[in-house]
């Protein structure tokens, strides 16, 4: 009995691992999507994670031919829960590639970790100034753009657009003063007023009346989310949204800010780099894609579209190392190639690993249909990088 | 200088605001003896109420008695099951058991509603500006607040003073037991009590669910400075309400839109605002600091 059990033993055994290694073969890559899905920004986080398994889904499950399993969770716009999902993914769930952050002092909590742990993220969103420069990482990839470049395409179209004095306001968290510094950057008149507001501030009566003292020609906000829509609702009801002018960039002015302001919204100025109404083929196939699966009462905003081109861009990348992350830098070659159609147009990658892109002007409008919409007038910038690049080691 | 005025026109509404839920508050603990943190929740049930029915009927007068509806009959809810049971027990219990009730209420809106915010539009009277301070077109809404605030204020105040249930509100919240000797259902009275102090609360919400986002804790916010403003003003007064949410809103006020203006001097813009933002909040309990060192018992003293 006992001397023919044990090769018995070892024969299951075998068996055993072969079988397990056979199926491992066959495991999906495990993506983590952690994003902001409640509270008032949560509509940003929903976007990215729609658009991103949305990408997968036209795909059959699939990226660059690669099987993929996203799992997705929620950070609650706080720093310290988007660092404890990232632990658990990394330790327990041992997963290698990242996505999904909406929030830029969540990257500055979660993100670390995760490239300490040697794992890769690629943002579909945030790009704080610190890692775009100095603090460079070849496993951080960004594919929206870089914080300040958002805002500098602001800072470029009020000053195409004439504007001499400006008053300007922000959260006051990485993403806020990013974006002060990119309008600055860019704008060439003189700066007449400089706020910074509470990221969980919802009444903005005292900045009202400070916009309102220094007479400035043109407002530039960037409050995303929720905040955004209480700050034009309170613009407008303050009276000022008929007298001084507008410009913002996407985050303030997404279609659903806009179906929550309506009418009140036409006329403000918006810069950014996507936009509904491109009709390049990767555009049409996405926007058709969305419309079917969510109906026509829901539009895609500038989040979803970041969230489906992240899909593509982590897709080109699986495809060139065959779904194997095990080598970091294999797959760095094929993500740097960026062999993929994005829904924006012109796409490439920076050295910062940043996005070199183009940026258009927009204008909220009166549409055909009597509802206002977002329509693309002109282009402010082409084969825009960002100012960080240079400080940039990679 | 205009600016100056609008700032205290901003802080007077601010004021108003927390005067609603103050007085609820501190009634509810002058007489009841009660501390009660769930007042918040009556807060964000009452806008809660008024935007969900804000949204279908487009008519604020339905959204606002709808609000004040589900605001009074969680308070006789709550009252009923909840606070009945804490009226002998000391104050510990009664913080803990209140708070159970905010955690509850939360999350049982998050289940029934969602995480996204929700909005109330102005009705369309009061969506444009009114000229108070000449040069300064003002929210007309922030206005009609200020004024039903006031309204409030002097409504609650005739009531305490020349009603005789207010009489007996009065009564109860310094002589309990000889208001229960002499035959008075003080059961009922603590009941009508909580319920005003609900529909406060539940006003307030309606009020400042147009301007700020409906949302699952936004009555905790507001809670924190409301304590404060019945600390300042002296607990179980309703002019003590007043004066205090006066004091707090506009001192608030002031401090957050001028102390970066005066920093921005010595340093950066984000470090003076972000150092400015911390130094008015802590403004208002450094005030509450200062009433407690010179007038402990409030600034204005409980009727008795």
């Amino acid at each position: 009995m006992r001397v023919w059990s044990l090769p018995l033993l070892l024969l299951g055994i075998a068996l055993a691992g072969l079988a397990a290694s056979a199926v491992c073969a066959q495991q999906p890559v495990r993506i983590g999507l952690i994003t902001t899905l409640s509270g008032p920004a949560g509509y940003l986080g929903a976007d990215i994670r729609d658009g991103f398994l949305l990408a997968a889904e036209m795909e059959g499950g699939k990226l660059g031919g690669v099987p993929v399993q996203v799992l997705v969770e929620d950070d609650g716009f706080k720093p310290g829960q988007g660092k404890q999902i990232a632990d658990k993914f990394l330790k327990s769930e041992k997963i290698k590639l990242f996505t999904g952050i909406v929030f830029s002092n969540i990257v500055g909590a979660t993100v670390p970790d995760i490239l300490d742990a040697g794992a890769i993220y690629v943002s579909p969103n945030a790009a704080p100034s610190n890692f775009s420069g100095k603090d460079c990482n070849k496993n951080y990839y960004v594919v929206s753009w870089q914080n300040d470049s958002l805002h500098e395409s602001a800072g470029q179209n009020a000053t195409n657009l004439g504007y001499k004095r400006a008053f300007i306001l922000a959260p006051n968290y990485q993403a806020g003063k990013d974006a002060l510094a990119g309008f600055k950057r860019y704008f060439k008149g003189e700066i007449v007023g400089e706020l910074y507001t509470r990221l969980d501030q919802t009444d903005y009566a005292p900045e009202m009346a400070q916009i309102r003292a220094a007479k400035p020609d043109v407002v530039f906000q960037f409050h995303p989310g929720g905040l955004g829509i209480s700050f034009m609702r309170q613009y407008q009801q303050a009276g000022l949204l008929g007298t001084i002018p507008m410009v913002v960039a996407a985050p303030s002015m997404d279609t659903t800010i806009l179906k929550a302001i309506g009418d009140a919204a036409i006329g403000v100025n918006v810069s950014s780099q996507w936009n509904l109404d491109f009709d390049n083929e990767a555009n049409k196939k996405f926007v058709a894609a969305w419309q079917k699966k969510f109906g026509p009462e829901r539009l895609p905003t500038f989040y979803a579209s970041q969230g489906y081109d992240t899909a593509l861009a982590i897709g080109a990348g699986l495809k060139g190392v065959n779904g194997d992350l095990s080598n970091s830098d294999a797959f760095r070659t094929a993500m740097l190639k960026a062999d993929f159609h994005s829904v924006r147009g012109a796409f490439k990658f920076g050295n910062n690993q940043h996005p070199i892109q183009d940026w258009y002007a927009m204008r909220v409008e009166k549409g055909a249909d009597g509802k206002p919409f977002i329509k693309t007038i002109g282009k402010i910038m082409s084969n825009h990088g960002d100012a960080y690049a240079k400080e940039c080691k990679l | 200088m205009t600016l100056a005025l609008e700032q205290t026109l901003n802080g007077i509404q601010f004021g108003v605001m927390l005067f609603l839920l103050a007085a609820g508050l501190t009634l509810i603990f002058g007489v009841m003896r009660i501390i009660n943190l769930a007042h918040g929740a009556f807060y964000m049930i009452g806008a809660y109420g008024a935007a969900l029915v804000g949204e279908r009927s487009g008519s604020f007068a339905l959204a606002a008695l709808a609000g004040l509806a589900a605001a009074a009959l969680a308070g006789l809810i709550i009252e009923f099951v909840v606070i009945r049971r804490l009226y002998a027990r000391d104050h510990v219990q009664q913080v803990l058991a209140t708070f159970g009730v905010i955690l509850l209420v939360n999350e049982g809106t998050t289940i029934l509603f969602g995480r996204q915010p929700l909005y109330l539009p102005i009705p369309g009277i009061l969506s444009g500006t009114v000229q108070i301070i000449p040069g300064v077109p003002y929210p007309a809404y922030r206005v009609a607040i200020i004024a039903a605030g006031l309204l409030v204020a002097i409504g609650l105040s005739l009531f305490i003073n020349k009603t005789r249930i207010g009489m007996l509100v009065r009564a109860g919240s310094t002589h309990r037991d000889m208001v229960r000797a002499l035959g008075v259902n003080i059961r009922l009275l603590y009941t009508l009590v909580f319920g005003l102090g609900a529909l406060l609360a539940g006003l307030g919400g309606i009020l400042a669910a147009p301007l700020l986002a409906v949302q699952v804790g936004m009555g905790e916010q507001i809670l924190i400075l409301t304590f404060v403003v019945v600390v300042v003003g002296g607990v179980g007064s309703i002019r003590g309400a007043f004066v205090g949410a006066m004091v707090v809103g506009v001192t608030d006020t002031l401090l957050r839109a001028f102390l970066p203006m005066v920093l921005h001097r010595v340093m950066t813009v984000s470090q003076a605002d972000a150092l400015g933002a911390g130094l008015s909040s802590m403004g208002i309990y450094l005030v509450m600091a200062l009433v407690l060192l010179i007038r402990p018992q409030g600034l204005v003293r409980a009727p008795g």
